[in-house]
């Protein structure tokens, strides 16, 4: 998140979209609530109609899989009947930046367009991004046009480019009513007013498709011109869906970063530490090499020295793509002999899940960490399988529960924060620190003994962490510190790239810098403020509850909402409730023309060359989809891999005539461990279902409780149906669209069992993250008799 | 001071936190329940489940509508259990709740069946009713509800009758003022005040509330013409037990001897 879950409460309109908040993250809903009270409007847009739906002020249903045709219609809205924030515009994004002659666009793709090899036998689209520049002098100044007329201005291609996405065309292709769309658009665009602040909040309904990433890009446009981020009640804000997944993004637990969002290190484009370094991007990002170089000395420690490139040989370099969905094919093709699954149930929340399950066959061995015997540890014993003709070695190694260890956990707000163990594991459970230096402790011994093809990086490793590790020494690790004196960072702006610091994550450094009392475990609640409550725990970046946050006040540094001030300029300094993200130091109207300090412009990118798509966000079909795209000739994201080609089933056909989409409850979590062994959540949620439209059922004579097969190209499984009212077909393209809304928790292992239905997801991925398209496919039921 | 606990259905999202906390709090078993074509689990309120979330769809002309109600117990002023307890075993607490007294209940059910909100149960086993407590034994400990306590979004609240009548009336005022004339505050002078305060939206049915709920006039009139002439119906039902009691005994007796004759009857007994 931009901002965080107590800062909901200023927001004049909250846009929950790709989320059900209410349902995944009651919580958040006490802030939306308080939103509420000061007579803050909530927009709920999903495909069904959810609790979230039921505590919204306006509900707008979509057809799963067209997001991003939904934003571009709010983005040309704002634009089309100028509710832009224009000082904003102007000022804080690249709006009036002239773009590169060359730059063009038709029909859907983007200049720059090439056919290549996607190294699987197939072919995609890899763009050369070099006319997704701007246009610049000769001392190289990027020439701009602050009345926006200029035709090659950001402003004016982004007219152009948005013009297409009128609500008539959108509401077409969405399948929304055009007076609710217009409702939603005219709502959510009134935040565009200086004062308002409008919050789009989102999760997995946006980043689970081909174009997740894109959509995500929209949600930042959308925002940037209405002049919503960096601002109390604004933002982009993501909700994770466990209390510390956004911890373990922030540690890396993603196979293209290494800890801090560092690119992880690539065998061709970074063979070396130089070559590493001379691509750290512009903006903050250019004092990258202290970040890596510290990271390293986490890492190696004294092995880690100028004579060897602080051990950057030791780090692991990516050959290929690494994705869930990669990784999952190279184990099938028996590539990977092993696997240690950590907290991980790919047989049940993986896409085209039997095909995992099968895979896992292919294996010598396999380790499953989890507080219960999951189905991934139990793929040899699924019904209809036989253990006899499956020679992977399982080994199960019981973990203890997130209350039962110490440690800290970092929420979506990027909060910090210290917890205590509230009881002791039952049994042989450990805890994950615990088995981990365990393991690492195993491995190193077998190396010492045994020696090894390149065993440097695994015995020089620095890795020491007391007999029974402690979470306070790898918090302090973490933290950073000083190698010759071993004092504790303060803040990242201390480390170098000369050796003389380490830091485990450098976005974290000032969390635990004082080993007797941690930022992060800090619990004093503000008496004054605007509920950012600085001194509770420890938000990266160095304490920042709000990031770009220069952009709450004008470039006078008069806060634009008066009643509201994050930051205001007295006229010798600044009144503040926030560690500002802009150099305070500076005078108002200098620091306004760096304010987002990430970017090498200083400014929020409408325009952007970060994107494997395009500059600007486009319009395809999800991959299987009963519509022809209305926008383009170009169906689907042209720049995503296809894994599978004969996985996509061909809506023609007549076979798979519904669109599918899943989805959680709040009774149960992801595949089900955490709440399907647990009677007080199985009696209230006891089994799978399938929600499905009264006409639907009608089509295929259904009552509720009547079992149906839900099959798809992938495969099949038998359910209950719900028929509800909250489910309604979509008028889009000329066509009646019916819908099957499927949960995903269940499987056979636990107390409550049930089918697994990502066996019917289809394994394509976003061509940016590779997140699969879990959100919108094709199937078809049929009643069982 | 009587304590109230107000229930603001416009905040109410159906997480059911509060319904797991009853469980958890009053260590109530799961039932074994199946999917019933709703989100709604368990289908009543029984032995084991004291407190539930309701859910009702209905389609409108602004569109759906889902509505989630909160059964249980609703403490009550004018309570019809009280009234037609023959023992005297229902009782007002100090803090305005309505409690059983298990040392006098002598398992006549007659408070379960002239309940106006049928949220007390029989349970079987025991031959007692069951009902919400109001958390009492935490009251006396100096904590709120486990229901208001878990609550995530101050849907339940806890407080002094008072206080949470006037915070009650505002909300109202306000929903109707942004054009909600459903909007009412139920519970304030049903049977004289209700211990469970709601703040609807809509009309009391679509939250399983009955819109005029009353001590049925038979409840009345039972309490009416028998209190004086308790001791004696007393009396009556400890013999009409009694000899139930008799009854059972020896249909059980009999029961066993024919387990005994049965073959095979000696190996399962080792």
């Amino acid at each position: 998140m931009t901002n965080h879950w107590i800062d909901y409460q200023h927001s004049d309109v909250m846009m929950n979209i790709g989320l059900n908040t209410a349902e995944n993250h009651p919580v958040s809903m006490k802030w939306i609530q308080k939103a509420k009270d000061r007579g803050g409007k909530l927009i709920c847009v999903d495909p069904r109609f959810t609790r979230t739906a039921a505590m919204s002020d306006l509900y707008v249903p979509i057809r799963p899989g067209t997001n991003l045709a939904f934003l571009n219609g709010m983005i040309q809205y704002a634009l089309e009947n100028d509710l832009v924030h224009h000082e904003y515009l102007i000022n804080y994004t690249n709006a009036a930046y002239l773009v590169n002659e060359a730059y063009h666009f038709e029909d859907g793709m983007f200049s720059g367009a090439r056919l290549m090899d996607d190294g699987i036998g197939g072919e995609k689209v890899v763009y050369d991004r070099t006319t997704w520049s701007y246009q610049s002098d000769e001392a190289g100044q990027v020439l701009s046009d602050e009345t926006l007329e200029d035709p090659r201005c950001v402003y004016q291609l982004m007219k152009q480019h948005f013009r297409r996405y009128d609500l008539q065309t959108v509401s077409e292709i969405i399948g929304c009513p055009l007076e609710t769309l217009q409702a939603c658009a005219a709502l959510f665009c009134s935040t565009g007013k200086p004062e308002k602040a409008g919050n789009i909040m989102y999760a997995m309904g946006i980043t689970q498709f081909t174009h997740g990433a894109e959509n995500v890009r929209a949600i930042a446009i959308l925002q940037a011109i209405l002049g919503n981020m960096g601002r109390p009640g604004g933002g982009v804000n993501a909700q994770r869906g466990q209390s510390n997944v956004q911890g373990s993004t922030d540690m890396a637990m993603l196979y293209h970063i290494i800890p801090g969002y560092m690119p992880v290190p690539s065998e061709s484009l970074h063979p070396t530490l130089e070559a590493y370094h001379a691509t750290s991007p512009g903006g903050y990002w250019a004092n990258r090499p202290k970040f890596m170089n510290s990271l390293l000395k986490a890492f190696w420690g004294e092995h880690a020295t100028p004579g060897n490139d602080y051990a950057y040989d030791y780090l692991p370099k990516i050959d290929k793509e690494r994705s869930h969905i990669a990784t999952s094919k190279y184990m099938g093709d028996g590539e990977i002999k092993g696997m240690v699954c950590w907290a991980d149930n790919p047989a049940v929340g993986g896409p085209t899940a039997a095909r995992k399950r099968k895979n896992s066959a292919k294996l010598d061995w396999l380790v499953s960490v989890d507080i219960f015997e999951n189905e991934t540890a139990t793929f040899w014993k699924e019904p209809g399988v036989n253990p006899e003709e499956i020679d992977t070695e399982v080994f199960l190694l019981p973990a203890a529960l997130h209350m039962e260890r110490d440690g800290s956990i970092s929420n979506s707000g990027r909060w910090i924060q210290w917890r205590y163990a509230a009881g002791t594991p039952p049994g042989d459970c450990h805890s994950d620190l615990w088995i981990v230096d365990r393991l690492f402790r195993a491995v190193r011994d077998a190396y010492q003994v045994d020696g090894g093809v390149f065993p440097d990086p695994i015995l020089k490793m620095n890795w020491d962490y007391g007999e029974d590790a402690s979470s306070a020494r790898v918090a302090m690790e973490i933290n950073g510190y000083d190698t010759r004196t071993g004092e504790l960072l303060t803040s990242f702006a201390q480390l170098q790239d000369d050796g003389s610091t380490a830091a485990g994550c450098w976005i974290y450094a000032g969390y635990y810098a004082n080993e007797e009392e941690p930022a992060c475990q800090r619990r004093i609640r503000e008496t004054e403020g605007v509920g950012n409550h600085p001194e509770w725990a420890y938000a990266w970046p160095i304490n920042r509850r709000i990031l770009y946050n220069r952009c709450s006040a004008d470039p006078a540094g008069n806060s634009w909402n008066p009643d509201l001030p994050l930051f205001q300029w007295n006229g010798s300094g600044w009144n503040r409730y926030d560690v500002p993200d802009f150099n305070a130091a500076l005078l108002p109207e200098e620091s306004a023309r760096n304010a987002f300090i990430m970017t090498g412009e200083g400014r929020a990118r409408l325009f952007s060359n970060g994107m494997v798509e395009g500059p600007f966000p486009e319009h395809y079909e999800p991959w299987e989809s009963p519509l022809a795209n209305r926008v383009s000739s170009v169906q689907f994201n042209p720049c995503s891999t296809v894994w599978y080609p004969d996985d996509r089933a061909d809506y023609a056909s007549g076979a798979f005539p519904l669109v599918a989409t899943t989805y959680r409850l709040s009774e149960h979590y992801q595949t089900g461990m955490m709440t399907r062994n647990m009677p007080w959540l199985v009696e209230t949620m006891p089994e799978l279902f399938v929600e499905i439209s009264p006409t639907l059922a009608a089509d295929h004579g259904l009552v509720s409780g009547d079992q149906v097969v839900v099959s798809s190209q992938r495969g099949e499984f038998q359910a209950p149906v719900c028929v509800t009212p909250r489910v309604k077909s979509f008028q889009a393209g000329g066509k009646t669209i019916e819908m099957v809304g499927i949960l995903w928790h269940w499987g056979y292992a636990g107390l409550s069992k049930g089918p697994v239905t990502n066996d019917v997801a289809p394994s394509i991925g976003d061509a940016n993250t590779t997140i699969p398209e879990y959100k919108a496919f094709l199937c078809q039921i049929r009643k069982v008799v | 001071m009587k304590k109230s606990i107000l229930i603001d259905t416009s905040k109410c999202m159906a997480c059911r936190a509060c319904q797991v906390a009853c469980k958890q709090w009053n260590q109530l078993p799961a039932d074994e329940t199946t999917f019933t074509g709703t989100y709604e689990n368990p289908p009543r309120v029984s032995p084991v489940t004291w407190m539930r979330i309701t859910f009702q769809e209905e389609e409108t002309d602004q569109g759906v509508k889902w509505f989630f109600g909160n059964q249980r117990c609703m403490h009550c002023t004018e309570a019809a259990c009280e009234i037609v307890c023959p023992v005297g075993a229902i009782h007002h607490t100090d803090a305005g709740t309505v409690d059983i007294d298990f040392n006098k209940c002598i398992g006549c059910n007659y408070c379960a069946a002239n309940c106006p909100f049928k949220v007390i149960s029989f349970d079987r086993k025991t031959d007692l009713p069951t009902k919400c407590t109001f958390c009492y034994d935490r009251l006396a400990n100096g904590y709120q509800p486990a229901c208001a306590n878990a609550c995530p979004t101050g849907a339940i609240t806890f407080g002094d009758r008072g206080d949470l009548i006037n915070r009650g009336s505002r909300k109202v005022m306000s929903l109707q003022e942004q054009g909600n004339s459903r909007a009412t505050l139920y519970g304030l002078d049903e049977l004289s005040g209700t211990g469970m305060l709601f703040i609807l939206e809509d009309v009391p049915t679509h939250y399983y509330l009955p819109e005029n709920p009353v001590v049925s006039l038979q409840a009345r009139l039972w309490s009416l013409l028998f209190r004086p002439l308790r001791i004696f119906v007393v009396l009556a039902m400890g013999l009409g037990l009694w000899s139930n009691y008799q009854k059972s005994t020896q249909l059980k007796r009999r029961i066993i001897q024919q387990e005994h004759r049965k073959p095979g009857a000696d190996e399962s007994a080792g």
